[in-house]
């Protein structure tokens, strides 16, 4: 019997102990071990807690807030031009996605847009994590030149003129925005700031509420994207149950890649649970798309996350300070987080490139081919000295081309339809 | 793009010389890639490095949770016993093979009993072997120590 706890990380090796011991199960080529198999139990959809409860959001289980949601998610009125919906980019067709390597719509974005599904369990959103909350994440591209170009007064005329009933039954009567500019918010144009300016701030405070609604209502539709199981999760369910047809989920090249995956190929600590991602940011060496001027990353995406407005202790948000654990526990000032990007689920991945944060790499070849060569990069200066700690958090990984084949094969069983689910209705509080 | 890290240097410079120093530390050593002892102790009782004091790390009942934030407890005591109270007490971590700190920058927020310190905010992202680190400073005495914990996989649920 191939042995491989040998390949196996050490931080994998040492808590076999911990584990319930379960007889290896045997099919055609591949073996696993017990500590394998914890592993793989570990990565099945069934095992997602349930969603986790936003306190800044008391309407994200709201039907009514859900349904106002969608429609605007996908109403391209929401635009400088009425031709920019959330949608434009989050494709329902593509996972949500555009399958660019950066987004277009009034102007080209800086990143890639990110799928959607599974967001909601997100503490952070943006490759960044520049946004604590699904409601104050929509409001960003809602304000950005480059994206749907709008602004704070425009939508809400916009809301007053086409869905002040439907607002209203969510979160109660617009306020009465009669003399108000029609193009007015603070990151607007120059002349739209300066309209801004000029509101009292009582008037401000009640455009930027009902701004902030808008991203309630829209957070609750895209809470309810989900992923639905694939063939992977079918694998270990019959894999777990002694199932001899389990090989008939996945061919012996897929397993083959899989046990590489949650192996040697050490993807598995980063890209772990039933998403396929640990929700953090790691500095992972892809080439940066501007080599003059890096992507810093986390590192700025942390300080931005603490300065805005819409943030989990801000003024529009639903929680008590007490609930925003993650913001207020949240680490900004580590060396390794410099460069770092949010990683992925790989869910769905193969149907999806192209690749990582600004669609560096066209295909999952490129993606393993990095992974093997894992190359440094620009050494940090830590107080420890130089070079050592933060530098990429990658060890090498020797793959033959046989073994590349075989991961990627395997990335390929993780495809599955998006699917919505709304949440259980209960009111809360 | 330096100005980040340069900030970083620039805070733990700062605080450099207050316990606050001590917690800058205990970030960034969490950040060098070593490989696992070959027999991890993972004694979550031990003396600190130059005796100041005994530490007892309590994990939280139960699996420990991966990618959740929980509360875990430490208490502090003087080399013969005696609670050590109104300690200014830190706690932080690391993965050691990977390079990467925690997810989180835990926090003590009360002493719930004599030399009982509550750490809120703790957050492991990845299951594996951790350091932890725990930072204690009392009157003129001062010392980190380093422990060991692994978090297991989630249980199985079929
Ligand atoms: C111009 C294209 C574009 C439009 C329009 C757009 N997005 Fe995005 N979306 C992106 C890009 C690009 C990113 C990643 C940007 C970054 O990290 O800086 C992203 C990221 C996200 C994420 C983060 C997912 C995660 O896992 O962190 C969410 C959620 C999201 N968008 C929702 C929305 C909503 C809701 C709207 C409409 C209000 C919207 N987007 C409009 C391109 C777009
Ligand atoms: C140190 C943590 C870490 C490890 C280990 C790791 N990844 Fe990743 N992965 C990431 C991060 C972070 C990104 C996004 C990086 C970026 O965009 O700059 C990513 C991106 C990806 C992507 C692109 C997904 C997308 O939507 O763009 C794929 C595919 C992928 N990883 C597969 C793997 C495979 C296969 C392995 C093992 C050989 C692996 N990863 C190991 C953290 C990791
Ligand atoms: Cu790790």
């Amino acid at each position: 019997m191939r042995s491989l706890s040998k390949h196996l990380p050490g931080c994998l090796r040492t808590f076999c102990f911990a584990l319930i011991a379960f007889p290896a199960v045997a099919n055609a080529e591949v073996r696993w071990s017990d500590t394998e198999l914890a592993i793989l139990s570990s990565l099945r959809l069934s095992q997602l807690p349930p969603m986790p409860v936003d306190p800044s959001n008391t309407q994200e289980n709201n039907p009514h807030a859900i349904a106002l949601g969608k429609r605007l998610f996908f109403d391209p009125r929401l635009s400088r031009n009425g031709q920019v919906a959330c949608a434009t980019c989050h494709d329902p067709a593509k996972q949500f996605q555009d399958g660019r390597p950066r987004a277009v719509a009034l102007g080209m974005t800086e990143r890639r847009t990110m799928p959607l599904a599974g967001a909601g369990y997100s503490p952070w959103l943006f490759w960044d994590g520049r946004k604590d909350s699904l409601w104050s994440h929509a409001l960003a591209p809602l304000e950005d030149a480059l994206e749907h170009g709008g602004n704070r007064t425009r939508y809400a005329h916009l809301l007053k003129a086409n869905y002040a009933e439907e607002y209203r039954a969510v979160f109660g009567a617009l306020p009465d925005l009669a003399g108000m500019p029609q193009d007015a918010g603070p990151l607007g144009s120059e002349l739209e700031k300066k309209a801004w300016d000029a509101m009292p701030a009582p008037a401000k405070q009640s455009v930027s509420r009902v701004f902030a609604n808008l991203g309630k209502a829209i957070a609750a539709y895209v809470k309810t994207l989900r992923h639905s199981e694939s063939r992977l999760d079918r694998f270990v369910d019959a894999l777990l149950r002694r199932d001899r047809k389990a090989g008939e989920h996945l061919n012996d090249s897929e397993q083959a890649g899989l046990q590489i995956f949650i192996g040697k190929g050490q993807c598995v600590s980063c890209h772990n649970g039933p998403l396929f991602t640990d929700h953090f940011f790691h500095g992972t060496r892809v080439p940066p798309r501007d080599a003059a001027s890096p992507d810093p990353g986390r590192s700025e995406g942390a300080l931005m996350v603490q300065q805005d407005e819409f943030n989990c202790l801000g003024p529009f948000s639903d929680a008590k300070s007490a609930q925003c654990l993650e913001l207020r526990h949240m680490s900004i000032y580590e060396p390794a987080l410099r460069r770092a990007f949010k990683t992925p689920s790989l869910r769905g991945v193969a149907e999806r490139a192209p690749y990582m944060h600004a669609g560096q790499f066209a295909s999952l070849r490129e993606v393993v081919r990095h992974y093997i060569a894992a190359p440094e990069s620009v050494p940090v200066t830590t107080l420890r000295g130089h070079g050592h700690g933060s530098g990429s958090a990658l060890l090498p990984v020797a793959l033959s081309e046989a073994e590349t084949n075989q991961l990627i094969d395997f990335l390929g069983t993780l495809s599955a339809p998006v699917v919505e689910v709304v949440p259980a209705q209960n009111p809360r509080r | 793009m330096l100005a980040s890290m340069k900030l970083v240097m620039a805070i733990c410079r700062r605080v450099l010389l207050s316990i606050g120093g001590l917690a800058c530390l205990l970030t960034l050593a969490a950040c060098t890639s070593t490989p696992p002892p070959p027999a991890l102790d993972l004694s979550l009782t031990r003396a600190s490095p130059n005796n100041h004091f005994r530490i007892t790390l309590i994990p939280p009942q139960g699996t420990t949770p991966i990618q959740q934030i929980h509360s875990w407890t430490v208490k502090v005591a003087t080399p013969t016993g005696e609670p050590a109270t109104k300690a200014l007490v830190y706690m932080n971590g690391g993965m050691p093979e990977h390079g990467h700190g925690m997810p989180t920058r835990p926090a003590v927020t009360r002493e719930i009993a004599p030399g009982t310190y509550l750490v809120e905010g703790v957050k492991f992202n990845m299951s594996g072997w951790w350091e932890l680190l725990v930072a204690v400073q009392l009157g003129p005495a001062s010392d980190v120590t380093t422990f060991n914990y692994i978090v297991p996989l989630p249980a199985h649920a079929k």
